[in-house]
């Protein structure tokens, strides 16, 4: 009962795709989604999964071959585009580059819904205004110019513009493309804490696993039958759909690291590693790029790691050797 | 937040600062010439006040004031044509001439002029008097219109700016062709007259029909200063344009028709003017250091006013007897002051 209650935008049996002369394309089928207040959904899929296709259609841009998506209850295409200008905003992939505009005239165009025939900005628009550049931390840069920032930065203030434009729903295109980890890092949590905080439902996509495994609330997944898989992250991990969604010829999902690897069909070299855990993920990292493969079992070469993290020692028991960095282990390893 | 009161603040001086400067160029306009009256005289006789010299009154009243307004007024109409394209397209090179308008509106004068021609061979156009004026401006307006929807409807099939403006390109040597054809089948005489309009001029609009020219382009001026909300919105691109609710096609629609009026009139009225269209608005721009339309309509409106002044006091070379070309004195004085802009400040480059 309470779930129904938080819903705002739904789908039912949604087709998104293209319709040209040569006849219908569809990207995506039998999609029934919902995105949920307070709560942030990432769209997960690989490159030309269908992502931003999606994104627009039930962003309303775009028109949908099949099925019906909701806004509150009601069909979106019976919305008009001013009302729903108020429920829905956009950042999207389009680099935007208006190099006069300052932060503030880029900010304040998110009012564009609520202001009169002329855009003048009552106190009550300068007051949302100025919370929005609050929230994301750009107020220090209020008079600067969009050409005058970083990447990361102009995604901040085109989050600034959604938060000014006041809506329930916030969809944001690949808002990390370009950036370096510390600023992904920043954005992700900023929207997180947006959507917790301001209780908003926050749909944005991303091709980045390790993000969107870190710090989504719900994970709608495209899967290789041209569909989406939702649920939370890890539950989509252990019941292995994140695996298949991602699935390639030699790649495999490594589920203790989390991340996805090359396999090769090459027999190996096991060896057995002891020791500290952190130690242990690393070498074994460093040994698996080499080309070995680690094993829990009893093998004919084993490694056992000791001293501290900040000076750890590695025995090799094939030599009764012990060496100080990971380099000089693999040197005679490969010469073996 | 005081910067951002102080910024308005420095627009409001820098609009008073670019008024007195339009003021001073008009009084100067039409002092000088080949005749050079004080301007002291000027402002005796703008004033309705009688001066000594009654040859000098009627210079100013019948020759040199309808000029200076028409300077203005062509040098307005044209920069609020190039602003609107180049935040249409959101490019920079965009404007009436490069897209095709002007040519559009060329072809709309040709086909009067020369089919006219035909019909009534010993009447050129501007003896046509004020139904003539309406006939030229009519048709280049509606020349004009015609290339802007074929671009328009050309842009909906295509997302990216500069495969757009090429297409511009393409369409205007398509009309500048049909242009040239058709004078390959005309009468010299006929041609002679086209010719001479192609180099443009200020000074061929009479008293009479200044003032349609003038409604046509303060009623663009106007319905540009409407449309500043909307060209706001369209600085961060169509699909955000739509998400803040606007309606896009509406929006495409009335700003081409804008265009296509105002840029159409002055075409009809003083020929082909090149250069003012692009350049205003990046001067504009540069200067006042802003996007935000509400204040750049009315500086481009000045600055393209203050332009045309003071390219129309150059070409009538001051002292003597020659009348420059008004559309090679654009470009000439112009193109090196955008030069000199981008050098100077390296912000012309970010405007899109």
């Amino acid at each position: 009962m309470m779930k129904e209650t938080r819903t705002i935008l739904s789908t039912t049996n949604l087709t998104v795709g293209y319709k040209d002369k040569k006849g219908i394309k569809p990207v995506l089928s039998n999609l029934n989604l919902s995105l949920e207040k307070g709560k942030l959904t990432c769209l997960l899929g690989t490159n030309g999964a269908g992502k931003s296709t999606l994104m627009r259609t039930i962003g309303g841009i775009q028109k949908p071959l099949k099925g019906e998506v909701f806004m509150q209850g009601k069909p979106i295409r019976s919305i008009d585009a001013k009302s729903l200008s108020k429920q829905l905003s956009l950042v999207l992939t389009d680099r935007i580059a208006p190099g006069n505009l300052t932060v503030y005239a880029l900010v304040s165009l998110g009012r564009f819904p609520y202001t009169s025939w002329l855009g003048t900005l009552s106190q009550k628009d300068k007051d949302i205004i100025f919370m929005a550049m609050e929230a994301t931390g750009i107020l220090e840069f209020a008079n600067k110019h969009i050409g005058e920032l970083s990447d990361g930065e102009r995604q901040k203030v085109m989050i600034a513009r959604t938060l000014a434009q006041d809506t329930e729903v916030i969809f944001l295109d690949e808002p990390t493309a370009h950036l370096d980890l510390p600023n992904r890092m920043e954005i992700f949590h900023l929207l997180r804490a947006l959507a917790v905080e301001s209780d908003k439902a926050i749909l944005l996509t991303t091709h980045e696993l390790d993000m969107a495994l870190a710090n989504a609330d719900h994970l709608w997944l495209i899967n290789q039958n041209q569909t989406i898989d939702s649920g939370l992250p890890e539950d989509l991990v252990l019941n292995g759909l994140l695996e298949e969604a991602f699935q390639r010829d030699q790649l495999q999902f490594d589920y203790e690291l989390g991340t996805f690897k090359r396999t090769s069909n090459q027999s190996k070299t096991k060896v057995r590693l002891e020791g500290d855990v952190i130690l242990k993920r690393w070498t074994r990292s460093a040994l698996e790029r080499a080309g070995y493969e680690v094993t829990p079992d009893t093998s004919d070469l084993e490694i056992k790691i000791s001293g501290s993290l900040k000076a750890p020692l590695w025995h090799l028991n094939h030599n009764d050797t012990t060496y100080k960095t990971i380099q000089e282990l693999l040197i005679q390893l490969n010469n073996q | 937040m005081n910067l951002i009161t102080q910024g308005k603040r420095l627009r409001a001086k820098s609009l008073i600062l670019l008024g007195l400067m339009l003021i001073l160029l008009f009084l100067l306009d039409i002092g000088l010439g080949s005749v050079r009256i004080p301007v002291s005289d000027v402002i005796k006789t703008l004033l309705g006040q009688q001066i000594d010299n009654s040859g000098w009154q009627g210079i100013i009243l019948k020759i040199r004031l309808p000029r200076a307004v028409t300077a203005i007024l062509a040098g307005a109409a044209l920069s609020l044509g190039g602003l609107q394209m180049q935040t249409l397209f959101r490019n920079p090179l965009a404007g009436p001439s490069v897209l095709g308008i002007t040519a559009g509106a060329s072809l709309g004068v040709a086909a009067v002029m020369l089919a006219a021609g035909t019909v009534t061979t010993t009447f050129s156009i501007r003896e046509l008097g004020v139904d003539g004026s309406w006939l030229i401006i009519i048709a280049s307006t509606l020349g004009a219109a015609m290339v802007l929807v074929l671009i328009l409807g050309i842009s909906f099939k295509i997302r990216d700016n500069v495969v757009m403006l090429i297409v511009g390109l393409m369409v205007a040597n398509i009309t500048i062709a049909v242009v040239s054809i058709w004078q390959f089948f005309s009468n010299p005489e006929q041609i002679q007259e086209y010719i001479l309009w192609t180099f443009g001029s200020l000074g061929g609009v009479t008293n009479e029909q200044l003032g349609a020219l003038a409604i046509i382009v303060l009623t663009g001026v106007i319905l540009t200063f409407f449309l500043s909300k909307t060209l706001n919105a369209l600085l961060l691109g169509e699909d955000y344009a739509q998400s803040m609710g606007l309606n896009v096609k509406w929006a495409r629609v009335a700003i081409i028709a804008t265009t296509s009026i105002l840029a159409g009139a002055i075409t009809g009225f003083c020929g082909p003017i090149g250069f003012v269209g692009i350049a205003v608005p990046h001067l504009s721009r540069s200067f006042l250091n802003t996007s935000d339309h509400r204040t750049l309509v009315p500086t481009c409106a000045l600055v393209g006013g203050i332009l045309m002044l003071v390219c129309d006091i150059i070409s009538q070379v001051p002292g003597s007897q020659t009348v420059l070309p008004i559309n090679a004195i654009t470009a000439l004085i112009g193109s090196p002051i955008v030069i000199w802009i981008i050098v100077k400040r390296k912000n012309l480059k970010a405007s899109f």
